[in-house]
């Protein structure tokens, strides 16, 4: 007690801000820290849950890299990034762009927009489940019937099945980021508008040359927020493939799934840390990509 | 503050030297299984026999999730904690016994010459050098559902007892639009399904081959056999077109929905299928192959005395398993939960074997294989990527097969060679 009294007051505030920092700091240790060390660990052992874990150097690596499985579901994961971003960022500004517009019922088309958004995954990966069936029962396949157009195969194929998974889960968080796209249009201020207004500029230039710059810190934010999102895809493929996850032949299978297939299906720990240490180092590298982009904007 | 930590101590371990005192005359033991709303009820009700017939021993029964439960078993036992009687999948017995989890079951107890002369002939996948590890209550089996409401319609008098009759009669059933779309399937398909089982210890069989060989070790349908199987089954659809893989999204509903003729589907969904309304259904063996062959695929969950019973937890256990494999137990579990008994001393009798519902399948059960699995998931994921490659990549069936077995081959043999 003594030792605390002789200190400074500056000091004293440091002891206490460190009092208050030790307990997140525990608290992220202990949930958040411990765990992904742990599983760094346990990538490099072999492990089936129920015996001893046993070291096995690089091998789940090596295993990993020879996984014909493995890069199959890589080029998924970043399919689902690389068509996912750009589509739901182009169709989240167009709506905000217009929905900002319109004085008419904004309120309520702002929350249709957004209720997908807080509509369970689980849910909604059912019901496009159920849409995309063939005949007889096939929301979309019994339209085209009717129309008297051959069925398209959206889940039992190859091609057309991660598209069709994508397509929700796209929709699901469009509600999300058009009201961070609104509040971005909102934060640009209508002086510049009406400078441009007054020099009698045509809307694809105020577009192009005023409201998109403007826009960059949002986008940034949008695209970081998404990427992570569709890098980590899980739920709708699950929920829409459950019978055979990920597939058909592993047509949709993103990392994350193979990562919960392997460890809770086969059993394999030590194999599916591996892989979770390689989704986190993809992870890092993107979100550091785009903070150093985001970085290089501001200054 | 170290007095009072002391203090703390103590005062905690004389509470459970009381509570250890206090139970030192009526042993309990602890049962864990996985939650099943019937099979917890009908465990309730044995164990509620079980205490009236041994007053000394109760029986603690916990329950989990299914996701959860080899978590926590193999986090609790190895710590001391846990159950003293645990069940687990016929699969998992050979990563139990590798883990130290659960003892084998003691010779003058639980003969093996007896229970070999007394269960189904399956159950001897339980048997690790002369000792049992493991004992199941209740076993399941395949049959083949069908629709009498369709096969009314259709003018069918009786369920097809061969492959070419199942054909013909999935004919009769199918139904399409005008613009050839599949609206009711003669027999449902899927791999994902029951189908892989189908495929594997039955049609494999059933066209003259083994689909393995070494104990389950080694993959062995790339033969001529194997091949003709799988001719037939993807024939149902691209050649007979009778059925679609995927029809209604999965096998089951399509049948439930009285859009399918014919289903094959094991003895665990007869309760679902009971509680559809308007859905009449009866069941018959599965069809024999064209040289009159009859096989069936069998599953089961075990009960087994874990490694952290002693003494005399440990006898008591021995006696709680004894009940739990008695032939009253085991007709319990057919009322209560509608499983299979794993004797045929209790199956066999008139009055389940002539049950018009689970006859079918109590037969199928003297001619049935288990396969030993390593990894059933793995090993079910190259049968479904075996017809998948042939149905969406027109891959050739035999190229298919090769890959499968290749594939199947390779999951073994990362489990055999640890």
């Amino acid at each position: 007690m003594s030792a605390y009294k002789r200190l400074s007051i500056r000091q004293k505030q440091i002891v206490w801000a460190w009092l208050f920092l030790a307990i997140p700091t525990l608290f992220y240790g202990l949930i958040r820290f411990y765990p992904t060390g742990t599983a760094f660990v346990i990538s490099f052992q072999d492990w089936n849950l129920l015996g001893e874990r046993t070291w096995t150097g690089l091998s789940n690596y090596q295993k990993l890299w020879n996984d014909p499985v493995f890069w199959k579901v890589f080029r998924n994961t970043f399919a689902y990034l690389i068509i996912g971003t750009p589509v739901s960022l182009v169709i989240s500004f167009v709506i905000a762009y217009h929905l900002d517009k319109t004085r008419f019922m904004h309120g309520f088309l702002r929350m249709l927009y957004f209720l997908p958004f807080m509509t369970s995954a689980v849910a909604m990966a059912w019901v496009w489940r159920w849409f995309y069936q063939p005949v007889p029962i096939g929301l979309f396949n019994n339209f085209l019937a009717s129309a008297g157009i051959p069925q398209i195969a959206f889940l039992n194929s190859t091609t057309n099945a991660l598209p069709a998974v994508l397509a929700p889960a796209v929709w699901a968080g469009l509600g999300f980021q058009v009201i961070i796209f609104m509040a971005g249009l909102r934060a640009i201020p209508g002086s510049y508008y009406e400078a441009a207004k007054i020099d009698g500029v045509g809307w694809w230039t105020v577009l192009t040359r005023i409201t998109l710059p403007l826009l960059k810190p949002t986008i940034v934010f949008i695209v970081v927020f998404s990427s992570i999102g569709f890098l980590r895809i899980f739920d709708h493929v699950f929920n829409m493939t459950t019978n055979n996850p990920g597939g058909p032949l592993n047509a949709t299978k993103p990392l994350v799934l193979m990562i919960y297939e392997t460890a809770f299906s086969s059993f394999d720990m030590g194999y599916a840390a591996a892989q979770t240490v390689v989704l986190f180092l993809i992870l890092l590298l993107v979100s550091l990509l785009q903070l150093w982009i985001l970085k290089g904007d501001n200054s | 503050m170290s007095r009072y930590m002391k203090r703390m101590a103590l005062s905690g371990l004389t509470a459970l030297a009381t509570l250890f005192g206090s139970s030192a005359m009526a042993v309990e033991i602890e049962y864990w299984q996985y939650f099943f709303d019937a099979r917890v009820d009908a465990m309730e009700q044995l164990i509620e026999k079980f205490e009236e017939a041994n007053p000394d021993i109760t029986v603690k029964m916990t329950h989990f999730p299914y996701a959860d439960y080899r978590t926590k078993v193999a986090a609790a036992i190895p710590a001391g904690e846990g159950p003293d009687v645990v069940q687990l999948f016929y699969g998992w017995l050979n990563d139990y016994i590798e883990a130290g989890l659960i003892q084998p079951l003691p010779q003058d107890a639980f003969d093996p010459a007896v229970i070999d002369a007394e269960f189904f002939p399956m159950v001897q996948a339980m048997k690790r050098d002369g000792s049992y590890y493991a004992l199941p209550t209740a076993v399941r089996s395949l049959a083949l559902f069908y629709n009498t409401r369709l096969f009314d319609e259709a003018g069918i008098e009786n369920p097809p007892a061969t492959l070419d009759e199942l054909v013909e009669t999935a004919k009769k059933l199918a139904k399409v639009d005008g613009a050839g779309n599949l609206t009711q399937v003669g027999i449902t398909t899927g791999m994902t399904a029951q189908d892989h089982h189908w495929w594997r210890e039955v049609l494999v069989r059933q066209f003259g081959g083994d689909p393995y060989s070494d104990d389950y070790k080694t993959v062995n349908y790339t033969g001529d056999a194997g091949l003709d199987a799988l001719n037939f089954y993807v024939g149902l659809e691209k050649d007979h077109k009778v059925t679609q893989s995927g029809f209604m999204d999965e096998p089951q509903a399509a049948f439930k929905g009285g859009r399918a003729g014919m289903h094959i589907d094991g003895s665990f969904r007869i309760g679902s299928l009971n509680k559809v309304r308007g859905l009449k259904w009866g069941v018959a063996e599965l069809p024999a192959g064209p040289d009159g062959t009859k096989s069936n695929y069998s599953s089961y969950w075990v009960n087994g005395i874990t490694t952290k019973a002693e003494g005399e937890k440990y006898d008591a256990a021995v006696k709680f398993l004894q009940y739990l494999t008695s032939d009253e137990a085991m007709q319990l579990w057919l009322d209560v939960v509608g499983e299979l008994p794993a004797k045929p001393s209790v199956g066999l009798i008139e009055e389940n074997a002539s049950d018009p519902t689970f006859g079918p399948f109590i037969k199928g059960l003297e001619y049935a294989n288990t396969t030993k699995f390593a990894n059933e998931s793995a090993q079910r994921q190259a049968m479904v990527d075996m017809v998948a490659r042939i149905d969406i990549e027109g891959q050739d069936p035999a190229e298919s097969l090769a890959a499968a077995a290749a594939e199947e081959q390779k999951v073994l043999d990362e489990y055999y060679k640890k």
